[in-house]
């Protein structure tokens, strides 16, 4: 290896080696085009497009405010648990369009699960917050429920931590185990897109070191979409990144390209630290 | 005076004023439990709970009314309880921002304020005049009008304070909203909404005036609720008012049941309040 292939470029935080990625055309899991958003008359999102690829960790920075978050919130379309809150444009999940008013959002939701940057696990049993939601839309034996429990407590890395205290309150846990049982939930329904809102905001380095390794693990039989103010947390992460500023879509491209030798002089700013 | 010696000083008197008002406040609750306990306390045996109320002159008990103000105070409680759950329910999780819950806040604080010898005259004229008779379940009509306000209110502020990040991951999941609201909200906000319930009980269980116009008084013990029923906020109130000595000293006794029934209520809900919210 020769000296110039080691120096880590100037303009980027720690890039990650990973592998190459995909030359043939990539699956779109999810294209949003000319989406805008309105928080009343306030617009938040204009015009933007972006796709999200099958099997791959999308990653959204910008500074606050941009409008990352409340695209993640389109996505799934939580936003419609508030009045006053529209899109407008397309958001195609699999070709279907999921602005469509008279889809079910429930079934959205499942195919599309969330997590948020506060923990929020149920005021219930450790057992319960995982089983509650997989009961919504599939009826187990008490023997496969416990099996599905137990798989994705272990996916999110929290099996050997809580196995001897499923009965607990999930409350009772700390921070960065509440995160991990919240991804575990999200991971149990078995959603085909999960979107994480700045996962680990809220959590110390090992905790964030735990969640980073699920979610490249996540990402085989997920499609991810994160929400991050950590650029190294980006870099590291994804294989795609979007950059965000004022509601625009300012550069999406690999993560690699975004970090190293983005096209916009506006993603160069703010990734070297000179606004945002 | 340097500022800081004198804003020394203003503590002081404020913290003397504040600690004076304290000590005024409870020393009147202490005196007014101290006179009860005292007068009560005499003449306090088993035969109150075993013996109906007596003519003047006589001995007896308050087994009668006693009886009756636990089946009205139960029977409003049901009847006033999912009443007042569904309402706030619905003002908090589904019309949190329609014109028809703001309508219905506002008419419910009136209620929550209405003198409660009005609700007696209002049921006295829908149900007692109507029927030509007095009757226990008038009574505990007219207490389950008291309860339904306090319901709403606290279903209503408890569902509030439920975080809408916990409705946002119960949506996240694709949790029906009834699931969610039956399954996630009532159970993150049970102690609020049990500390909601007792509070009714507090505070129909020595409401006299609602059940002066409604459930009247029976001297005798009775289980019929179409018939007048005895309860102990009346029967302290005719015996408190009567020249008898053993009526003026039931009277006492009774105070002190209603007194101590409504601490152990007060005391199970911050209980309750407080207790960790387990599966």
């Amino acid at each position: 290896m020769t000296m110039a292939e080691n120096t880590t470029p100037l303009t980027s935080p720690t890039v990650v080696q990973r592998a190459p990625l995909p030359d043939g055309p990539l699956d779109e899991k999810i294209s949003v085009r000319n989406l805008s958003f309105f928080y009343g008359d306030t617009k938040a999102l204009k015009n933007v497009n972006v796709p999200l690829y099958s099997g791959h960790v999308t990653a959204f920075i910008g500074p606050s405010g941009c409008g990352k978050s409340t695209l993640l919130r389109v996505l799934n379309r939580i936003y419609d648990l508030y009045p006053h809150q529209r899109a407008e444009g397309q958001v195609l999940l699999d070709n279907e369009d999921i602005l469509n008013p008279a889809l079910d959002l429930n079934l959205l939701r499942a195919r599309i699960g969330m997590v948020f940057q506060k923990p929020t696990p149920f005021p219930m049993s450790i057992y319960e917050n995982i089983a509650f939601g997989i009961r919504l839309y599939e009826s187990l034996s008490k023997s496969e429920m416990d099996a599905r429990v137990e798989s994705a407590l272990r996916r999110a890395a929290l099996w050997d931590e809580v196995k001897d205290k499923l009965g607990a309150n999930g409350l009772s846990l700390s921070g960065g185990q509440q995160q991990r049982l919240c991804i575990a939930r999200t991971v149990a329904v078995k959603p085909e897109v999960i979107l994480l809102d700045e996962p680990c905001s809220a959590l110390d380095p090992i905790a964030t070191a735990k969640i980073e390794e699920l979610i490249d693990e996540l990402k085989t039989d997920y499609t991810i979409a994160i929400v991050t103010h950590n650029m190294q947390q980006a870099a590291r992460v994804s294989d795609y990144t979007a950059f965000m500023f004022l509601g625009e879509l300012v550069e999406f491209g690999p993560t690699t390209k975004i970090f190293t030798s983005p096209s916009e002089r506006r993603t160069q700013d703010y990734i070297t630290g000179r606004f945002g | 005076m340097t500022l800081y010696r004198r804003r020394r000083v203003r503590n002081f008197v404020v913290m003397g004023l504040s600690l004076a008002a304290t000590a005024i406040g409870l020393g009147w609750l202490a005196l007014i439990l101290g006179a009860l306990v005292w007068e009560a306390f005499v003449g306090l045996s088993l035969s109150v709970f075993t013996e109906m109320t007596p003519p003047p002159g006589a001995s007896g008990g308050l087994l009668n009314p006693i009886v009756g103000s636990l089946i009205m105070t139960v029977i409003a409680v049901v009847i006033g309880t999912p009443l007042g759950m569904l309402a706030g329910t619905y003002m908090a999780e589904y019309g949190r921002h329609s014109r028809l819950t703001q309508v219905v806040r506002f008419i419910n604080d009136i209620l929550l304020s209405a003198p409660s010898i009005v609700v007696g005259l209002f049921v006295y004229e829908i149900l007692v005049y109507q029927a030509g008779h007095f009757s226990a379940l008038a009574g505990a009509v007219a207490l389950a009008v008291i309860v339904v306000p306090v319901v709403v209110r606290t279903t209503e502020d408890m569902l509030v304070l439920v975080p809408d990040t916990l409705r946002e991951a119960c949506a996240s999941i694709g949790m029906p909203r009834a699931r969610m609201i039956s399954h996630v909200c009532y159970r993150a906000a049970r102690a609020g909404l049990i500390t909601g319930v007792l509070l009714a009980v507090a505070r129909i269980s020595g409401e006299t005036a609602p059940l002066l116009f409604t459930a009247l008084n029976n001297q005798f013990f009775s289980l019929d609720l179409n018939a007048p029923m005895a309860s102990l906020p009346v029967v302290i109130f005719q015996f408190a008012l009567s020249p008898y000595k053993e009526w003026q000293a039931l009277a006492w006794i009774g105070a002190l049941i209603i007194t101590f029934g409504v601490l152990a209520l007060s005391i199970a809900a911050r209980a309750l309040g407080t207790k960790e919210t387990v599966l």
